[in-house]
C-alpha cells in the first residue's frame, strides 16, 4: 500500500479512517491461518519432532522406547554389534535397500520423464476443447486409489494373470513367466503409479510455451529435432525440474507398491521403515531410517529451489 | 489460430503415438479389474460371464459396512474441518500485507506434501503412541480424523488459494467504497465468489482422506479398518471378483469427485 509513504496531511480524512480500517482488519487477517497452523503444528511438526528425539533412543522390547540417550539406531543402520566379541560389523544390508530405493526412484522418474514430456507436449498443442478432455483423463488416475491402482497391475502380472494367460492361450510359453514379486513387479508399479505426476505439471509448462519462439526457430532452418533439443525442452526445464521431483520424492519412499508387489521380499525403504513399527520392534531404528530418507528427499528439495525461482508447482 | 501452418509447427513426430500408449497403459489395468468385478465365476482371472452379485455380497458383507462407516466418519469429518482451516489460512495468507513469517506459515502448510507418506505415517504413530504412553490420552477413531486433516489441509489449500488470488479486488473495494464493514463485504462478496474454490478443495481433501492407505494402516488402532485397509486385509485371503467390486466402487467414487473438482475448477477459468 502506499498510504504509508504519503504524509497523513494529504490524505482525507475518510481515506484515513479507510486504510486504518484496511490496515486493522488485515491484521486480524492474519490470525486466520492460525487454525491451520495449530493443527499442521501439533499433529504434524510435533511428531517428526518426537522421531527426531526417538531416533536417540533405546528400543523398548515389545515396541516403542526406553527414554536412554544412544546413538545404536544410527549405529545400526551401518553396522552391526559382534555377538561374540562386541566389535562393530560393518553390515551394509540396510545401505543395499537405500540404494536399490534411489536407483528404482531414478529409472522410474527417467522413463516417466521419457513417456511424459512426449504426451504433455501433444495435449498442449491440441486445440482447447480436446485439451480439457486430455488434462481430465490424466488427472482421473492422478487422485485414484493407489492401493487399487497397483492391485489392478497385480492381477495382470499374476502367474494366473491376463498377460501370463494369453502367452499361454497363444502358445508362446509353456509355463507362466513369474512377474509378481520381482524387481521387475515394483518398477512396472511405481511407472504406473506416478506417470500422471509427470504429466501434468510437464503439461502446464508447455502450455504456456510462447510458439513464436518455435516459429523464429523454423524460420532460421532448423529442424523438428533442433527446435525440440534447443527450444522446446530449454524452455520447458521449469516443468521438466517440478515433475522430476514429484516423482522421485514419493517413488524414493513408495510403501504400497513394493508391499503388494514386491510381496515382502524385495523391499524398499518405505516397507523397511514400516518393518521397524511393526515386526521388527526397533522404533529408533526405523525413526533414524525415517530420518535418513527424509534427509534424501532435503537434498532433492534444495536441488529444486536452487533450479527454480522458487514457486512450487503441484500439478 | 486454426490455420493448418501453425498447427504444423507445432507437431513432433511420434509423440501423438506416444501419448496415445500413455493413456492406454493408465487405464487398462483399470479397466481389466473392473470389468473381472462383473465376472460370474469364483476366479478373479478366468472369465465365465456376467453377473452383479459380487456387488451384491460386497455390498451385504458385515465388514464392508463397517468399513464403509468408519471410512465416511473419518473422511466427512476431516474434509470439513480441513476446508474450514483452509479456507481461514488462505484468506489469512493472501488478503493480507505481507507480514514476517509469511513464508514460514506457508511452508508449513505444505509440509505434508513435501514429506513423504510413509515418514507422516511413522512419526504420527510416534505421537500419538507418546502421548498415549504419558497422558493416557486415546481419541480413538480421533487419532485418524487428526492424521487425516493434517494432510488434507494443504489440498483443500491449493485451489482456494489460488480462487482467491485470481479474483477481481476492485469488487472487494468497491464494497468497501460503499460503506460495507470488512465481514459484511467478505459474506457478500468474497465469499459467494470463493464458492467454487472452496468446493473444489473439499472434493480434494475428500479424496485423498477416503483414499489414505499408507498412514490409515499405520495409525488405525483394532476395529478402526478403513475400506483402503478392508482391501488390503482381503488380498492376503483366496481373492475372489468381490474385492474387484469393492476396488471398482472406490474407484468411481474418486472419479466422480475428481470429475466434480476439476469441473468447478475449469468453469472458473475459462
Amino acid at each position: 500500500m502506499t498510504t504509508a509513504t504519503l504524509s497523513p496531511t494529504t490524505l482525507s480524512k475518510a481515506a484515513l479512517f479507510e486504510a486504518q480500517a484496511v490496515k486493522t482488519s488485515a491484521r486480524r487477517n492474519r490470525l486466520l491461518s492460525l487454525p491451520a497452523l495449530i493443527i499442521i503444528g501439533i499433529f504434524g511438526v510435533l511428531p517428526l519432532i518426537i522421531i527426531c528425539v526417538y531416533s536417540f533412543l533405546v528400543a523398548a522390547p515389545y515396541g516403542g522406547v526406553q527414554w536412554q540417550f544412544s546413538t545404536d539406531a544410527y549405529l545400526n543402520f551401518l553396522f552391526q554389534r559382534d555377538i561374540f566379541d562386541d566389535t562393530l560389523q560393518f553390515t551394509p544390508d540396510f545401505l543395499i535397500i537405500y540404494l536399490r530405493s534411489f536407483l528404482f526412484a531414478v529409472v522410474t522418474t527417467i522413463i516417466c520423464l521419457l513417456l511424459g514430456f512426449p504426451t504433455a507436449y501433444f495435449m498442449a498443442t491440441r486445440p482447447p476443447a480436446q485439451r480439457n478432455w486430455w488434462v481430465l483423463l490424466i488427472t482421473i488416475p492422478f487422485w485414484s486409489n493407489l492401493l487399487v491402482r497397483t492391485l489392478a497391475i497385480m492381477f495382470i502380472i499374476r502367474d494366473e494373470g491376463l498377460i501370463n494367460n494369453a502367452l499361454l492361450a497363444l502358445g508362446v510359453i509353456d509355463k507362466p513367466i513369474t512377474m509378481l514379486y520381482t524387481n521387475f513387479a515394483i518398477q512396472l508399479g511405481l511407472l504406473y503409479a506416478f506417470l500422471p505426476f509427470m504429466v501434468l505439471p510437464l503439461y502446464s509448462s508447455l502450455e504456456k510455451l510462447d510458439f513464436r519462439l518455435v516459429e523464429a526457430a523454423y524460420d532460421l532452418y532448423a529442424t523438428r529435432r533442433q527446435v525440440l533439443w534447443r527450444v522446446i525442452i530449454p524452455l520447458s526445464k521449469p516443468g521438466i525440474i517440478a515433475g522430476c521431483l514429484l516423482v522421485f520424492i514419493p517413488a524414493l519412499g513408495a510403501y504400497v507398491t513394493p508391499l503388494i508387489l514386491g510381496g515382502g521380499v524385495h523391499l524398499m525403504i518405505g516397507d523397511l521403515i514400516a518393518q521397524q513399527f511393526g515386526s521388527g520392534r526397533n522404533w529408533p531404528l526405523g525413526c533414524a531410517q525415517a530420518l535418513i530418507l527424509m534427509a534424501a528427499v532435503l537434498v532433492a528439495l534444495f536441488f529444486y529451489v536452487r533450479n527454480t525461482s522458487g514457486k512450487v508447482q503441484h500439478g | 489460430m486454426a490455420e493448418p501452418r501453425v498447427m504444423d509447427i507445432k507437431d513432433q513426430p511420434g509423440f501423438r503415438s506416444i501419448a496415445v500408449i500413455c493413456l492406454l497403459v493408465l487405464y487398462i489395468p483399470v479397466l481389466i479389474l473392473m470389468i473381472f468385478s462383473l465376472n460370474s465365476g469364483s476366479l478373479v482371472t478366468h472369465w465365465e460371464g456376467v453377473t452383479l452379485n459380487w456387488y451384491g455380497s460386497a455390498l451385504l458383507n458385515e465388514e464392508f459396512h463397517s468399513a464403509a462407516k468408519n471410512t465416511l466418519i473419518i473422511s466427512v469429518t476431516a474434509t470439513i474441518v480441513s476446508t474450514i482451516c483452509a479456507t481461514l489460512a488462505a484468506i489469512g495468507m493472501t488478503r493480507v500485507k505481507p507480514w514476517r513469517g509469511l513464508a514460514a506459515a506457508f511452508m508449513v502448510i505444505n509440509l505434508p506434501l513435501m514429506v513423504p507418506e510413509i515418514i507422516t505415517a511413522v512419526a504420527t504413530l510416534s505421537f500419538f503412541a507418546l502421548i498415549a504412553g504419558t497422558f493416557g490420552l486415546n481419541f480413538g477413531i480421533g487419532n485418524l480424523i487428526l492424521a487425516h486433516t493434517v494432510f488434507c489441509i494443504p489440498f483443500a489449500y491449493m485451489p482456494i488459494r489460488a480462487r482467491l488470488e485470481d479474483m477481481d479486488l476492485t469488487l472487494e473495494y468497491a464494497a468497501a467504497d460503499l460503506y460495507a464493514t470488512p465481514w459484511n463485504a467478505f459474506k457478500r462478496i468474497t465469499l459467494p465468489l470463493l464458492v467454487p474454490g472452496i468446493m473444489s478443495g473439499a472434493a480434494l481433501a475428500f479424496i485423498v482422506s477416503f483414499d489414505d492407505f499408507t498412514i490409515t494402516q499405520l495409525v488405525a488402532g483394532p476395529g478402526q479398518t478403513t475400506l483402503p485397509l478392508y482391501i488390503w486385509n482381503q488380498i492376503r485371503r483366496p481373492m475372489t471378483p468381490e474385492i474387484n467390486a469393492i476396488s471398482t466402487i472406490l474407484l468411481l467414487v474418486s472419479i466422480l469427485f475428481v470429475s466434480v473438482s476439476f469441473l468447478i475448477a475449469r468453469r472458473r477459468a475459462k
